[in-house]
């Protein structure tokens, strides 16, 4: 019993971080319906970004986080502005070529740089160890995790329901061609969601260095995890990917402990049945 | 008086009409033979490559199918071709009909849920059914042979009358043959009105629909046939090298195989050839540089192909020389 607790308790954060960088992707889908399949790419970049800002730059931890979540931010921007948006009207197989190409170039670029091998990072002290609650021992990173992802929550839900920028969000996402209609800016919507969520990614790849594992393949490797939170949650729909992320984050680690033989073999199956239960996904409305 | 042809028609005959580009391009791969003696492995393998590449042709450029995950059905084939050798089974055109057949099943039988979606599921799916596989290949260690790849592969004499040598010279005809062949059966389809309506259908699902298309039926068998030859291919390469790596089941295979079609040109059959040999050569010559230098211009090339290079080598020789709708190989 207290195992399965431990075992959720990982999960949960697990979940956390995939659902701050998946976020991005499932607003950005469900805007542009854009299949940008290079998002992992910010993640990644905000992993080194920690490794060269606490390594090299000397920045602790707590200040070298927003800093990430800015300059990925300002970084997807211009690949905003020079790559993807020639595409918008294009077909979804040059989206596809597109950002597979960024893949490419950002798997050899950190290779060049960092080499094949993985990243370490060292988390400050206050973050380490465990503490014991009604008998489970807890890490200190992962529940500092889930609240960072709490917090990130609540601040998305808040700004996308109860701020003026959120609304033109919300419209743009229901019927693009009306909220331009009514004067909205969709172009410029989309810029600016593009923008905060690339830094979200960015942001979860800087927290997930232990938990993810950095290394130049992160793009590739949990490319099926992103797409996947989003088919599932429903492009453009928060709590959905939320939901999705964490039942993910739970379902892997507890595949991963209990069933180890198979490896990655269940998240594949389980893909591809709710593809086809749910190809809506399961809070996505119909469109 | 004689009876004017209905424009039309003479249309439809010239496209099926084969253009001197076309029969000189098939006359170079057997020139190859006799004047590269010594690349006849690697032109066999440029050869291999273009034929799957045609088969994605088939599904992608022709019926517009996306699909990340068609390494999974030359996999299929390679693993078939070498799993059939173990059991006896050791001559190669058997192993092939073999392949064949497992891939087309597999590709028949997924048709159903690649097809059931859009894009973005197709996309999803298509690339879950390939890890899938390549997850399956790295776990069943006793019959695949893992990370490791399945060694030891004897195969027999072709039709039980020619050995394989060491230059490759068999296993070059062999490949030249069984490619032409299918090729020729690619372009009697697309050419005849059945290719017509999978560009219909590609086009404009609903007015194809209007005119009585029946587009289930047409994107199924097209993807079946596309698996076919993929599978055929992957049972080329296992039968020439006597050897399957894990890797014909990788991402990176079905990533390849679509900018190889993209730098060739889609939906012009040679296409895929083109590219194949384009790319093979450039990956040859840039990877024994160094592997991550390889991988980098490979996604530049990709960025800079989706803005600039519509159509392909192939497309922008036709621009050129604004001959025919057929593409052309210089």
């Amino acid at each position: 019993m207290t195992s399965f607790l431990g075992l959720l308790f990982d999960g949960l954060a697990y979940g956390t971080l995939l659902f701050l960088i998946s976020v991005g992707l499932s607003v950005t889908l469900g805007l542009m319906g854009f299949i940008n399949l290079a998002h992992g790419v910010f993640a990644m970049a905000g992993g080194y970004l920690l490794v060269v800002l606490m390594g090299a730059a000397g920045l602790p931890f707590l200040a070298a986080l927003p800093l990430i979540f800015v300059v990925v931010a300002a970084a997807s921007l211009v690949l905003e502005r020079t790559l993807y948006r020639p595409l918008y009207k294009s077909t979804h197989l040059d989206q596809v070529l597109l950002t597979v190409g960024i893949i490419f170039v950002a798997i050899a670029g950190a290779t060049y740089i960092w080499g094949p091998g993985q990243q370490p990072v060292s988390i400050p002290e206050w973050l380490q160890g465990q503490f014991s609650l009604a008998g489970v021992d807890l890490s200190r990173y992962r529940l500092f995790l889930m609240a960072i992802g709490a917090a990130i929550t609540l601040g998305l839900v808040f700004g996308l329901e109860r701020t003026r920028f959120g609304a033109r969000v919300r419209a743009s996402v229901e019927r693009q061609r009306t909220a331009a209609a009514m004067g909205i800016h969709v172009e410029r919507v989309f810029q600016i969601t593009f923008a905060l969520g690339s830094g979200l990614a960015g942001l979860g790849g800087a927290l997930g260095v232990d938990v993810l594992s950095l290394d130049p393949h992160f793009p590739l490797k949990y490319l099926v995890y992103f797409l996947l939170i989003v088919v599932v949650g429903g492009p453009g729909s928060i709590m959905g990917t939320l939901l999705a992320a964490l039942l993910l984050g739970v379902a892997d680690t507890a595949g991963k402990y209990y069933i180890p033989e198979t490896g990655a073999f269940m998240i594949y199956v389980v893909m591809i049945v709710l593809l086809l239960v749910a190809p809506h996904g399961l809070l996505g409305r119909k469109k | 008086m004689t009876m004017v042809t209905p424009p039309h028609i003479t249309h439809l005959a010239r496209r099926e009409r084969w253009s001197r580009a076309e029969i000189a391009f098939w006359l170079a791969w057997l020139a190859v033979y006799f004047l590269l003696p010594k690349h006849l492995m690697f032109a066999a393998q440029i050869l291999i490559t273009g034929l799957f590449a045609l088969s994605l042709d088939l599904i992608l450029g022709y019926a517009g199918i996306v699909t990340l995950g068609h390494a999974a059905f030359f996999g299929l084939g390679a693993y078939t071709a070498g799993l059939l050798t173990k059991v006896g089974v050791i001559e190669p055109v058997l192993g092939l009909f073999g392949a064949a057949l497992v891939a087309g099943t597999f590709g028949f039988l997924t048709s159903f849920l690649v097809l059931r979606g859009r894009d973005l599921s197709r996309l999803m799916i298509t690339l879950g059914i390939g890890l899938l596989l390549f997850e399956l290949a790295n776990r069943l260690t006793d019959i695949t042979g893992g990370v490791d790849g399945l060694q030891g592969i004897a195969v027999g004499k072709v039709l039980g009358l020619f050995e394989f040598d060491l230059f490759g010279k068999t296993a070059y005809l062999y490949v030249l043959v069984v490619s032409f062949g299918l090729f020729v059966v690619a372009r009697a389809l697309m050419t005849a009105p059945y290719g017509l309506s999978l560009r219909a259908i590609r086009d404009n699902q609903q007015r194809a629909v209007a005119i009585g298309i029946p587009i289930r039926v047409r994107l199924t068998n097209i993807y079946t046939l596309g698996a076919v030859i993929a599978g055929v291919a992957g049972a080329l390469l296992t039968q020439t090298t006597q050897f399957v790596a894990i890797d014909s089941f990788g991402f990176q295979r079905s990533a390849d195989l679509l900018i190889m079609l993209l730098i060739g040109g889609t939906a012009t059959l040679y296409g895929g050839f083109v590219g194949a040999c384009a790319f093979l050569i450039a990956q040859n010559w840039l990877s024994s540089i160094n592997a991550e230098y390889w991988l980098f211009w490979l996604g530049i090339l990709l960025i800079v192909a989706t803005r600039y290079l519509r159509g392909g080598v192939i497309g922008g020789m036709a621009k050129l020389a604004a001959l025919r709708p057929m593409g052309k190989k210089a």
